[in-house]
């Protein structure tokens, strides 16, 4: 391989490891705000939750794996919280968005001030298992076997996602709900515990996002504003409620990141929202979007 | 009593819809809800569904208490619901949009009232054709007969249905109609809510005509029809 070819490629696999993990967090965002309309400001704040709890589990057990495990479980419990006592109470008081974006946002800068807090303002470093760490050599191309790491299990999840939405009954119901939650409940389906399962398993994602971006990025108090403001044009831009459009427009961000800094650095900041812009301006539904209000 | 409303209250906001109305429905009756538009008929059956919350009142279902509970318990309890606007779920198959009513997601066969896809599909023959396709892609009567099929799925004893013939060509009217009364004769009630007079009048054993948020009229069918001032009253724009 040429050493222009081997950039490419190395650009584009760094972008594809921004896009999986920009997935995981829209896929949940994407979930909550079709089947239940709630656009969830604190979402990416529980990636960085996640990627803070995930330091802390590694200080007390030295164990990257056990922390991967750990601090999404314990993300997802709070997003179930959440869900189950907060939004559930305020959404009884039929406030419209007004009621969810204010709540969400107060909890955004609750885990904003508490990680604060709790682990202060400066970067933690998360070191990255033995097992993962060091280079991998792919037709004559050296990377981070971690990063590789990251693309696989994001494509594992994505798979188990798509198996569930697509073979289950269950995702049978999450699809239907996207389209018109209240009529599901018209037919016996406890939809405000589908919604609090799919609230819990967006969460449980963007916390596994959260882990596996810890030891590339590491976890500070910022840590989640791009993959936070990402991952809103990737729901926008994909459509509100698809998950299909979440995965391409996820990659396709991933990789306008990377070459983006690799060939017009001083524009890149901007390139994504650049992008919205067009996208909103042809198709204001977004890309793949079913749900129209 | 099968279904038995009384006195029951929902608001809009500040504005008192429903004002105390009550009704009742008999085991394997069908009874017609009629009067013109903006009188209350589609929000009685909602209150009733839970799909709106009632503010005051009692519905009692097969000796259960139902007022203001949350529709997937309504449901649970044996009513199934066709709403006015159909309401399939555009992005799954005809199949799919059946099976998701099954509660639980298996038929219980044990259950006489329950309805299997072969079943549906002997009722609905134009489901059976179109059984692969997306909701989104079928026409107004195919919608119609999916709407009905899916909430028979859940193997309900009594039927809301809302304005099933609203929109649709005349000869699609007609296979409706025909297909609610099959399905009364299959042990289905049915509390209809209908501007068709003609199909409501051929299908209803009793009717009740609405006016402004209250009932005004109750008797057969044939009571009705010896009856000019309440039509006049209640029907005629």
């Amino acid at each position: 391989m040429s050493p222009v070819t081997a950039m490419y490629v190395a650009q584009a696999i760094h972008g594809l490891t921004y896009g999986m993990l920009l997935f995981l967090v829209a896929s949940g965002l994407t979930l909550i705000f079709g089947m239940m309309g709630i656009l969830n400001l604190a979402h990416a704040s529980f990636f960085m939750l996640s990627a803070y709890f995930c330091y802390q589990v590694v200080a007390w057990t030295d164990s990257f794996w056990m922390a991967l495990i750990l601090a999404p479980l314990g993300t997802g419990l709070i997003g179930v919280f959440v869900e189950r006592f907060l939004l559930r109470k305020v959404q009884q008081y039929n406030l419209g968005h007004i009621g969810d974006l204010l709540l969400t946002l107060g909890i955004a800068l609750v885990i904003a001030e508490g990680v604060k807090t709790i682990w202060g303002t400066e970067s933690h470093q998360v070191v990255i298992p033995p097992s993962l760490e060091g280079l991998v050599s792919v037709a004559g191309l050296e990377y981070p076997i971690y990063r590789l790491f990251i693309i696989g299990l994001a494509a594992a999840i994505l798979s188990a996602l798509a198996f569930i939405l697509y073979k289950t009954r269950l995702g049978m119901i999450i699809r239907a709900a996207v389209s018109d939650a209240d009529m599901v409940s018209a037919l016996g389906i406890n939809m405000p515990r589908v919604f609090m399962f799919v609230f819990g398993v967006g969460t449980i994602m963007a916390g596994v996002a959260g882990v596996a971006a810890a030891p590339m990025l590491t976890v500070f108090p910022g840590l989640a504003d791009q993959i936070g403001l990402d991952a809103f044009v990737v729901v926008v831009v994909g459509g509100f409620g698809s998950l299909f459009g979440a995965v391409v427009v996820s990659l396709f961000l991933g990789e306008l990141n990377a070459f983006g800094i690799q060939f017009i650095p001083r524009l890149a900041p901007v390139l994504v929202f650049l992008f919205m812009a067009l996208v909103l301006s042809f198709k204001p539904m977004g890309f793949f979007g079913e749900r129209d209000d | 009593m099968f279904l038995e409303i009384k006195d029951l209250n929902t608001y809009y906001g500040p504005s008192h819809v429903l004002q105390g109305i009550s009704l009742n429905v008999e085991q394997e009756e069908i009874v017609a809800l009629l009067g013109r538009n903006g009188m209350g008929k589609s929000t009685t059956l909602k209150s009733v569904m839970g799909m709106v919350k009632p503010k005051s009142g009692k519905v009692i279902f097969q000796g259960a208490n139902i007022f203001g509970k949350p529709p997937h318990k309504v449901s649970m309890a044996g009513i199934g619901y066709v709403p006015e606007e159909r309401r399939i779920f555009p992005n799954l198959t005809v199949e799919d949009n059946l099976k998701i009513g099954v509660k639980g997601g298996v038929v219980d066969e044990s259950n006489p009232k329950a309805w299997t896809l072969e079943k549906i599909y002997e009722v609905f023959p134009s489901l059976k054709k179109r059984r692969d396709n997306k909701g989104a892609n079928l026409s107004g009567g195919e919608q119609q007969m999916l709407a009905i099929g899916r909430a028979l799925m859940g193997a309900p004893s009594l039927l809301l249905v809302d304005e099933p013939t609203e929109g649709l060509a005349p000869i699609i009217v007609d296979a409706v109609r025909d297909v609610l009364e099959e399905i009364n004769k299959r042990g289905v009630s049915i509390l209809l809510v209908e501007h068709n007079l003609e199909v409501a009048m051929s299908l209803a054993h009793r009717v009740y005509l609405m006016g402004k948020a209250h009932i005004g009229f109750v008797g057969t069918v044939q009571e009705l029809d010896d009856n000019p001032q309440a039509r006049a009253q209640y029907l005629e724009v």
